[in-house]
């Protein structure tokens, strides 16, 4: 194809060293943005002392960050509670918004279009602006210092209802219309037909939402005190004001805590940016 | 032959079942939207309304609420710190949503041929967006230590440098600005990604054959084309940068506002009353006017898009 395309300006060698120049700026500022990165895995291999030499590898790498990080503060704990807050937020979010976009993209019912504007109107209302409200909410019932507390408030969204609903908006009509005459209800054509074909779309949001309740920082701030119950964020965030000049440590625990998500990225990030790049912008 | 109180009978039944059949789709409708619609209204507009009520009330010693009618709001007007946070909002906004759209475009636009090397090029460009911001604010406020940091080193052995990034409050906020870019420039860019893809092949082969440079088919293709996606990007990115979405997470690690209120953004100052002070009242007061400007940008976002829709302009 490219061979086809007309060239007026540039001949073949000169094509390929632009393009050559052109690989070689993006690489470079590949390189740059992905540096933060490798700074924090590289001093969190490095010992306290030479946390601050300017080499990118470590002279003397150590796994001691790491092991005391794991070891010595209750890492684990608060691994476990995001992975049980993200995991659960994922699985109802994805079985309550695939019934909601479902019925605001197939099924009739006076107020629907009101339903669906009124979900598109909190789109844009991100925690920060409601976070005194919502707190005494939650403090109203009783979810303080609690799992439900970390979890419910997360699960709903209209992020992932108007993919959803955009998602179900392209299916096919002939595919319901079979399974009706076979007599299935709604629930039936649900859970057998519009789920099974919702797979794509699901495993995309599924890894969306993991991330996005891997890494919140200010809700559990704002809602939990006891330790307990602490997400790995807010493990990070007390790193700094326990051990202020512990770097290496705190780089150790943010590479602990980041990796998860990168090799996520790394297996599913056809899905992840497809699923980003297309379905919100049609 | 069927009477006319047969087929009476059968239209009536016909009739009933078509209705009874429509009642049902009604119901399972409702049913279906219940578990999602009756969250976001507990969890968000409850809490949205709910910020309208707690801003004409204060919270006394014990927790409890007296009312105190206009009182927070004129507190507002008097407060030079909410006309500072008010002001550090726009800039950051201001700095944020030019810088986001050209480095979100310009990355696209560098990774858009659709080989292997871009695939690679353009997951390295995302990856920060992947890492939580606590994550974020953490390794670059230690890259931007003063004198010691490898950022600070740097630029100080480029001879810009003397200056403290976090700490001298011209640039702090600039500092914070180009973090949130670094964040969320690879998101911007996969949205422009889609945009360009959306853009027929044929309009470029076209203009090159017209004679047309890379320069003109940018300006006459490219930038007229995109611009369903240019106006969500804007919109998007202004809205963020106007709520906190972001900036929260990063000045709270980073710089707690300070240094001298330099960094400290609506957002950040209402947090601070509310769970600094317990000034709850006047916290919901400030946080009530940016919902109701959050709400007229997003019901005007709606209205142009006509429904959140975004296709390209016929």
């Amino acid at each position: 194809m490219s061979s086809k395309r007309p060239q007026p300006y540039f001949s073949r060698s000169q094509v390929t060293l632009v393009r050559g120049l052109w690989m070689l700026v993006t690489a470079v500022l590949a390189f740059m943005t992905l540096f933060p990165l490798l700074w924090m895995v590289s001093i969190g291999f490095k010992p306290a002392a030479e946390s601050f030499s300017s080499n990118l590898i470590p002279q003397s790498p150590t796994l001691d960050n790491f092991v005391y990080v794991l070891t010595g503060v209750p890492f684990l704990r608060y691994m476990a509670n995001s992975f049980l807050v993200s995991a659960t937020v994922t699985i109802v979010a994805l079985f309550f918004h695939t019934m909601a976009g479902y019925a605001l993209a197939r099924l009739r019912f006076p107020g629907r279009e009101v339903m669906f504007l009124s979900i598109f109107s909190t789109f844009l209302v991100s925690l920060p602006v409601i976070i005194v409200p919502l707190f005494v909410i939650v403090k109203a019932m009783g979810m303080l210092n609690s799992y439900a507390g970390l979890i419910i408030p997360a699960i709903f969204n209209a992020f992932g209802i108007f993919l959803l609903r955009q998602y179900y908006l392209s299916l096919p009509k002939e595919i319901e219309e079979a399974a009706r005459i076979d007599g299935a209800g709604y629930w039936r054509i649900y859970w057998s037909v519009i789920l099974p074909l919702s797979r794509p779309i699901m495993s995309a949001l599924a890894i969306l939402f993991f991330l996005a309740n891997w890494n919140p920082f200010l809700w559990p701030l704002t809602i939990t005190s006891d330790p307990n119950l602490w997400v790995v964020q807010l493990g990070i965030a007390n790193f700094k004001s326990q051990y202020s000049a512990s770097w290496n440590y705190m780089m150790a625990a943010s590479t602990i805590v980041a990796i998860p998500t990168l090799i996520l990225f790394v297996i599913f990030q056809r899905q992840i940016m497809d699923s980003l790049k297309t379905s919100g912008l049609k | 032959m069927t009477t006319i109180a047969e087929t009476a009978a059968r239209r009536r039944h016909a009739g009933r079942t078509r209705l009874s059949a429509k009642h049902r789709e009604w119901i399972a409708g409702y049913l279906f939207v219940l578990p999602d619609a009756l969250g976001l209204f507990v969890f968000l507009g409850v809490p949205m309304a709910l910020s309208l009520v707690l801003s004409v009330f204060e919270v006394n010693g014990f927790g409890g609420y007296s009312f105190v009618g206009a009182k927070n709001y004129l507190r507002m007007w008097n407060d030079p710190l909410f006309w500072k946070g008010a002001r550090v909002t726009a800039l950051y906004a201001v700095m944020l949503v030019p810088l986001l759209y050209v480095c979100g475009l310009g990355l696209a636009l560098l990774v858009q041929r659709t080989d292997r090397f871009n695939a690679v090029m353009r997951s390295m460009f995302f990856a920060p967006h992947m890492v939580s911001l606590v994550v974020v604010a953490l390794v670059w406020q230690f890259m931007v230590v003063d004198k010691i940091g490898v950022i600070s080193k740097l630029t100080a052995a480029l001879d810009i440098g003397g200056f403290s990034f976090l700490g001298d409050p011209n640039f702090a906020l600039i500092t914070i600005v180009l973090v949130s870019v670094w964040f969320l420039m690879g998101f911007y860019m996969l949205i422009f990604l889609g945009g360009l893809q959306d853009i027929p092949r044929q309009y470029y082969e076209a203009a090159m054959i017209d004679g047309a440079g890379p320069i003109a088919r940018f300006r006459f293709i490219t930038l007229p084309l995109l611009k369903p996606t240019s106006f969500f990007v804007i919109m998007v990115s202004m809205v963020a940068a106007v709520a906190g979405a972001q900036a929260f997470d990063i000045i709270y690690v980073m710089t707690k506002g300070g240094p001298a209120n330099a960094t400290s953004v609506l957002i950040v100052y209402i947090y601070q009353q509310a769970f600094g002070f317990g000034a709850f009242g006047y916290a919901a007061a400030m946080a009530s006017i940016l919902v109701v400007a959050l709400m007229i940008v997003t019901a005007v976002f709606f209205a142009l898009t006509r429904g959140g829709r975004f296709h390209h302009e016929q």
